[in-house]
């Protein structure tokens, strides 16, 4: 089972993701996929850290597959929204651009 | 309509340099998050799935083109370009940041707009019907009133820490357009024998998870005992409301468990005991210095032009739609009421671009002198059209897709943000409103359908108020996947009632086929005359069950 410890930053509320070298990423594609539980349970602990430095708020550790491209993609309907935006438009754009910017 | 006098001025001043160091003293880390986020929430801002939502009042649904114009900055400037009107006469916007916040703020109150009591356990937004000033069935402007509660509550010592959130609604006329019975407090204006105003005053009124219509705690409070019965009212709840049980804290839930008698009981020893005490009297003089401010404003003399109105309707079909459907007799001869649809085929209902907010201000100050309302329908309102100005209007919100002639129809779809945006939410709400608004697009088909509401929620907190649509809608979700409930008889106008349910929970693309055959079942069934509420409540769910999940023995084979 795959997982990736998704936040909100602090200061703007946008939906981030744990990156490798411990950065927080705003695509979800540049964020850290955990293979195993051991390193799972380190990267939210790295992240509940981070919180406790006031960089993120509500760390929670998520489910998620990997799709033909190689895409992460949350198991969970609610976490895919947070990833890729509402599936309604109005201002899906960010999450499922560049993911550039909002790195720590 | 009201203007900030210098004690308003200086406590949103205040409140917003107030928030500012507790933003600045939050991003320094020097107070922790679950110590910011009760101070966050008592200005209107939440943390969402996306990003932070800045809820914004539209005090009792009155807004100026001024106004209009800096929700449309704000949408512009700190957000995406849009804002989502609520049920609630609130703006919301989803797309913003925390560090903005104050500055947010101060743009605001530069026109006299707050995010106070927006969220949080205090009272909440007073909201009102979107009509007052121009209904011709009105005894008297409710804003007077919802603007005396406004002040009696902001920043009120004793209810800022209430067991709950508190959400009180006035109306002014007996066609309740604002909803009243399922508020914590409804007030619902009547005339004496004697021509005297007084409200009938009903408590434990309330949708979520657990739903109630209000019971009348009494018929007749007269203007000047107001403030101070609703004070009672406020107290009896704050002693004895539950503060251990989020879910059983609103005031309706101690009102159903001690019986409204003995609620009535406990307010009025308090009322009569408060009587010659230090209370919040309201003298005949304040009331009508708050109401010079809701003074009607400098109409024309002129008159109806039903013939000429009828000869372009004659001429042009969708311009005739959209009189019969969205244009209301106003009290005033000569003008007319016009309904701004948020609701065009497929649209988020109540979403609205700065563009579209910018249009209507200027449409407002040329056409509505510089006024606007805000429906708990998500939909919005230009009080004071000139007759002979209707069809320039029309033209104009047509140019802007907020021209759909569907006011009080089946597309006129409520519906919270739901899983799309809201970190409350089981179900998305959005996508199954606009499936049903999409594909019931033929206006000829929904005049004959008639007048029949639908209201989605995206969870059993029910800010799409599915208990009261007369089609309801509510998604839950079972082992992940969204399914959505119907319940049908629902009503929020004076004969209030909630709806029941019709059966097991339908995944999203099947909604838009069993409205189709609830509405089908309906047409087959109804009398002359009838609504599909009043065919509702005269034949009850049965045949709409068969229409749906088929024949009993269907179901049972099934």
């Amino acid at each position: 089972m795959k997982h990736m410890v998704i936040a909100n930053h602090l200061a703007d509320g946008f939906v981030v993701f744990l990156g490798p070298d411990d950065r927080w990423c705003r695509w979800i594609g540049d964020g850290r996929v955990l293979e195993d539980p051991a390193e799972a349970e380190a990267a939210l602990a790295t992240a509940k850290r981070h919180e406790a430095e006031n960089i993120i708020v509500e760390p929670t550790l998520i489910e998620v597959t990997i799709d033909d491209t190689g895409l992460p993609r949350p198991v969970e309907i609610r976490e895919a929204i947070r990833a890729f935006g509402p599936t309604v438009g109005g201002g899906s754009g960010a999450n499922a651009s560049s993911g550039v910017g909002g790195r720590r | 309509m009201y203007r900030y006098d210098e004690f308003d001025h200086r406590l949103v001043a205040e409140r917003i340099a107030q928030f500012r160091r507790q933003v600045k003293r939050r991003l320094a880390g020097e107070i922790t998050e679950d110590q910011f986020k009760p101070l966050r929430l008592k200005n209107g801002v939440y943390l969402q799935l996306h990003a932070y939502m800045l809820r914004v009042n539209v005090p009792y649904g009155t807004l100026s083109s001024r106004q209009m114009r800096k929700f449309a900055h704000v949408a512009r400037t700190y957000d995406r370009g849009f804002g989502h009107f609520t049920t609630r006469q609130n703006i919301q916007y989803h797309w913003i940041r925390l560090e903005q916040v104050p500055d947010i703020l101060e743009e605001l109150a530069s026109v006299e707009i707050t995010t106070i009591q927006s969220s949080g356990n205090c009272v909440r937004n007073i909201t009102s019907d979107q009509y007052a000033g121009v209904a011709r069935d009105e005894l008297a402007d409710p804003r007077v009133y919802c603007e005396l509660l406004r002040q009696y509550s902001v920043l009120h010592p004793e209810f800022s820490y209430l067991p709950r959130k508190f959400k009180i609604a006035v109306t002014g006329s007996p066609n309740d357009r604002a909803a009243v019975a399922v508020h914590d407090i409804g007030l619902r204006m009547h005339r004496n024998a004697a021509g005297e105003i007084g409200f009938e005053v009903l408590v434990g009124g309330g949708l979520g998870r657990t739903p109630y219509i209000a019971h009348t705690i009494r018929d007749w409070v007269s203007p000047e005992d107001l403030l101070a019965y609703v004070e009672s009212i406020l107290r009896i709840y704050n002693i004895y409301g539950r503060r251990d049980n989020i879910h059983k804290a609103r005031i309706k839930i101690i009102v159903n468990q001690l019986g409204i008698d003995r609620y009535r009981e406990l307010v009025e020893e308090d009322f009569a005991a408060s009587k010659g005490m230090p209370r919040p009297e309201l003298p005949r003089e304040e009331i009508d210095r708050i109401a010079t401010y809701f003074a009607p404003p400098p109409y024309e003399r002129l008159e109806d032009i039903q013939d000429e109105l009828d000869a372009l309707a004659a001429s042009d079909a969708r311009f005739a739609a959209w009189l019969r459907h969205n244009v209301a007799p106003h009290k005033q001869q000569g003008y007319a009421i016009v309904n701004v649809m948020l609701k065009a085929p497929g649209a988020v209902p109540g979403d609205i671009t700065a563009e579209q907010m910018d249009a209507l201000a200027d449409m407002a100050d040329e056409h509505s002198f510089g006024e606007l309302r805000v429906n708990h329908r998500q939909n919005l309102v230009l009080p004071y059209v000139r007759q002979r100005d209707l069809y320039t209007v029309w033209k104009k919100l047509d140019a802007l897709v907020l021209a759909t002639p569907n006011l009080g129809l089946l597309s006129d779809v409520i519906s919270c943000p739901g899983l799309d945006y809201c970190a409350l939410a089981n179900a998305r709400s959005i996508p199954v409103a606009r499936d049903i608004s999409a594909r019931f697009v033929d206006v000829d088909r929904l005049a004959a359908i008639g007048p029949l509401t639908i209201n989605v929620s995206g969870c059993m907190n029910a800010c799409g108020h599915h208990h009261v649509g007369n089609i309801g809608i509510l998604g839950v979700d079972k082992r992940g996947k969204e399914f959505f409930q119907l319940t049908l008889g629902g009503s929020s106008d004076q004969n209030a009632s909630l709806g029941d349910r019709l059966g097991p929970g339908l995944a999203q693309e099947d909604v838009p086929d069993a409205i189709e055959a609830i509405v089908d079942c309906y047409l087959d069934l109804r009398e002359e005359g009838e609504r599909f509420l009043d065919t509702y409540r005269r034949v009850g769910i049965e045949p709409f069950k068969e229409a749906v999940y088929g024949t009993v023995e269907e179901r049972a084979i099934a």
